[in-house]
């Protein structure tokens, strides 16, 4: 009797013990997006006006973005028309406590949870990297490089609970993002560790050009969660009340203890991957026409007006409010940011280190010079004036 | 900056019919340098994101799938840990993987990759398996990009054992230098300065200059006064900071463009230096042990006898790179490099004592 047949004897027979830690059945997604709008369920008025208020808004917001990118306002907008019922429902599943982990096309859950929509664009107007305190806010600054913010949602969400907080995260991730290592070291923590997080993937078609196809084999993206141990929930991402029904659901279950969650968002991109990028390469006018047909405003539109809920006066106010909105984000966005580029020296470090500080006499020297000469430096925008000179670095 | 491909016609000779040489951008010399590669070997293999049917999100691989098929020029899902990990596995079986990290920032989730296996696959194997693989890195700002958009990662690839760290300066030697790292043995990190992606030179595919084996350096611009050494997007700033130091201060300023970081072309440089006595290393990435350090060494190590001056540094500060608003205060310019090469001393004051207090002051 070797150590060698012992093991072998494991292999083919598993002790009586063994079991699968979960039962698979209640985690498979169901083979349909689930869909409430236009199917007779019974859903709350108040809360279908208050998603189409958001979701009216949040185009408007779309629309407004775009357009000051293209008066060169914005280096770049990726838009998430046509996306607009997920970025909604993210940010209205939430409680106050609770935080977003945004990537960068989540603009608009960013704002819809209440955030300045002049802070949340910082990032892609290029004044700075975040333009919001997260932990004031508790959303997470929205993430370039795809997928790494998952890990941090689970992180956080760990740590809350270790700390006996009621707090859930929810982080969002695109279709592409989900072919990243981040995103399943990010599940597979979360699964094992029970962590309150639930994970919402748009998927909108495409990761820039790639169509999903060429991203995953799998049956659906909500399928991934399986085999973490976790339940995959798929759901008609451009039907905004089962948006917000699956999410709400899925906030509560973790809130409860019940562990993570991946909810997969069938949706579309309608615009390009941002206004740098030409889409007629890899897709067919065709296929975004019949997109439009499912556009997530006109079906809540529709669901309101059938329901009596909505009418023309109606429409015309969330549109009236948008509007509203829009124009004081227009407005602020063509003032010129306030810049200071002696702010390159701040928040490197705690304490500036002496190197940094020289680097910082340097810069500013510069600026004088330019101003000297009349040049109108950013050096005159610099609201730390002497500060950076009298202080040794630390501007905590 | 145009370079010279030089003709050579014999004089008296009637000219022959010049090849159709229209103005080419460095994008247009590396689409073609792919191109003329995959046909020229059958185990060249092209994949990354968005390089197939896009043709890449700067267009470099434009063209390639439709001529070659997607099967060597492939789409892959969105994972760069698992395209530089999947090249190891192709490159073990013959091939010759050339991949796309689609910006600078983003081959980091595939550093794993390329520090624990592709750079030292071969001394790990006593050369059994070597990784004839180039991974292609947009690298650098000035184009306005958001945060995470404009990383100079040259240091990092620098201090790893194993890779050699390529960068082309110009349309002729982006051609060149490509088809010479895709041939290579061994990895090849292939940084592209996207700020010179579509500078136009006159350069044509059709009388491609003699570009020298990886690890050769270039003098751009013969000089006597200082050495401006330098490589990538920091070349044009050197070079327009030459002619204006040759313009208005009558200093003749000898640039020199490494073209490859590893291997480094000491002799090139240390024989330019022994020349003018005198050296500004320019470069945007972080300035803190960065490229410009290790090349500052080695002039102070073989040159010392021969300075007239401290090499000095002229880099982008030791700071997380700045949103585009602020860039322009970051990145090298030539006022900056003007700056350094006034203190490079060109009386004896060094000795004297009058700036001996400041002559490190503030330069990076
Ligand atoms: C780690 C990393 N690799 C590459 C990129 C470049 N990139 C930006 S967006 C994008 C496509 C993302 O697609 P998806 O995850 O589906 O999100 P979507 O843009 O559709 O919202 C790529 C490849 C990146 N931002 N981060």
């Amino acid at each position: 009797m070797t150590v060698l047949e012992q093991s072998g004897a494991y292999h083919l027979a598993p002790p009586p013990a063994w079991r699968p830690r979960r039962d698979p059945d209640p985690l498979l997604p169901d083979r349909e997006p689930l869909r409430l709008l236009g199917t007779g369920a019974e859903l709350d008025g108040e809360l279908l006006l208050e998603l189409y208020g958001q979701l009216v808004r949040g185009r408007r917001f779309n629309e407004q973005a775009t357009a000051l990118t293209k008066q060169g306002r914005l280096a770049v907008y990726p838009s998430s028309t046509g996306q607009e019922a997920a970025e909604v429902a993210a940010a209205l599943a939430l409680q106050e406590q609770d935080w977003l982990f945004p990537s960068y096309r989540d603009t608009l859950a960013a704002v819809a949870r209440g955030l300045d929509p002049v802070a949340v664009l910082s990032l892609l107007r290029g004044d700075w990297h975040s333009g919001y305190d997260p932990r004031a806010s508790r959303v997470a600054p929205l993430s370039t490089p795809l997928a790494t913010q998952l890990p941090h949602a689970v992180g956080l969400a760990h740590a809350a609970r270790l700390k006996g907080d009621d707090v859930v995260a929810l982080a969002m991730v695109g279709d592409g993002g989900t072919s990243e290592g981040d995103f399943h070291e990010a599940l597979n923590f979360a699964a094992v560790w029970q962590a309150p997080v639930v994970f919402l993937v748009q998927n909108n078609g495409f990761a820039i050009s790639v169509p999903l196809a060429k991203q995953t084999a799998a049956p659906s993206l909500a399928h991934k969660a399986v085999g973490y141990g976790m339940p995959g929930r798929l759901v008609d991402g451009n039907d905004a009340a089962a948006m917000h029904h699956v999410l709400t659901d899925a906030v509560e279950r973790a809130r409860r203890g019940e562990g993570p969650c991946l909810v997969e968002a069938v949706t579309y991109r309608l615009d390009a991957h941002t206004n740098a990028d030409d889409a007629t390469r890899y897709r067919e006018a065709s296929e975004v026409d019949a997109w439009r047909e499912h556009d997530p405003l006109v079906l809540m539109e529709q669901e309101l007006r059938s329901r009596g809920l909505l009418d023309d006066a109606g429409a015309q106010k969330a549109g009236e409010e948008a509007e509203r909105m829009a124009g004081d984000m227009r407005e602020r966005m063509h003032q010129e940011p306030e810049l200071h580029p002696m702010d390159l020296f701040d928040h490197v470090f705690a304490h500036r280190t002496t190197q940094l500080q020289q680097q910082a006499e340097r810069l500013r020297a510069e600026l004088e010079a330019a101003e000297a000469e009349g040049i109108p430096a950013a050096g005159e925008q610099d609201r730390h004036g002497q500060a950076h000179t009298d202080e040794q670095g630390s501007r905590k | 900056m145009s370079t010279a491909t030089g003709t050579s016609l014999q004089p008296g000779a009637q000219p022959p019919r010049e090849p159709a040489r229209k103005p080419s951008t460095m994008a247009q010399a590396l689409n073609r340098a792919l191109r003329d590669s995959l046909a020229a070997d059958p185990d060249v293999h092209v994949f990354g994101e968005d390089v197939g049917t896009l043709g890449g999100v700067f267009r470099v691989t434009d063209g390639l799938a439709a001529e070659f098929g997607e099967d060597r020029c492939t789409d892959t899902p969105l994972a760069e840990a698992g395209i530089l990990g999947t090249a190891v596995g192709m490159a073990m079986y013959g091939m010759r993987p050339v991949v796309e990290m689609q910006f600078d920032a983003f081959a980091y989730p595939g550093f794993e990759q390329l520090v624990s296996h592709i750079s030292r696959m071969r001394n790990r194997t006593r050369g059994a398996l070597p990784m004839p693989l180039t991974v292609r890195v947009p690298y650098g700002g000035g184009i306005g990009g958001v945060e995470h958009h404009s990383d100079s990662s040259e240091a990092y690839y620098m201090a790893t054992p194993g890779l050699h760290v390529v960068t082309p300066a110009t349309v002729a030697d982006a051609y060149g230098l490509l088809r010479r790292s895709i041939a290579s043995d061994d990895p090849v990190i292939f940084l592209e300065p996207k700020r010179l992606y579509w500078g136009k030179d006159d350069w044509s595919p059709e009388q491609p200059a003699e570009v020298p084996a990886i690890g050769r350096a270039v003098v751009r611009r013969p000089g006597t006064s200082a050495t401006l050494i330098t490589y990538g997007p920091s070349l044009p700033v050197c070079m327009e900071a030459a002619e204006a130091a040759a313009r208005d201060e009558g200093l003749e300023l000898e640039v020199v463009d490494l073209r490859s970081l590893v291997p480094f072309d000491e002799e090139t440089v240390v024989a330019s230096v022994r020349r003018t006595g005198r050296a500004v290393v320019v470069h945007e990435s972080t300035g803190f042990a960065g490229p410009g350090a290790e090349v500052a060494a080695r002039v102070s190590e073989r040159c010392f006898h021969y300075l007239e001056a401290p090499v000095l540094r002229v880099a982008g500060f030791d700071i997380p790179y700045p949103p585009p608003m602020l860039e322009k205060h970051h990145l090298p310019d030539v006022d900056r490099v003007l700056d350094a090469v006034s203190r490079l001393q060109w009386e004896s004051e060094w000795r004297d004592g009058e700036g001996s207090g400041s002559a490190g002051e503030g330069v990076r």
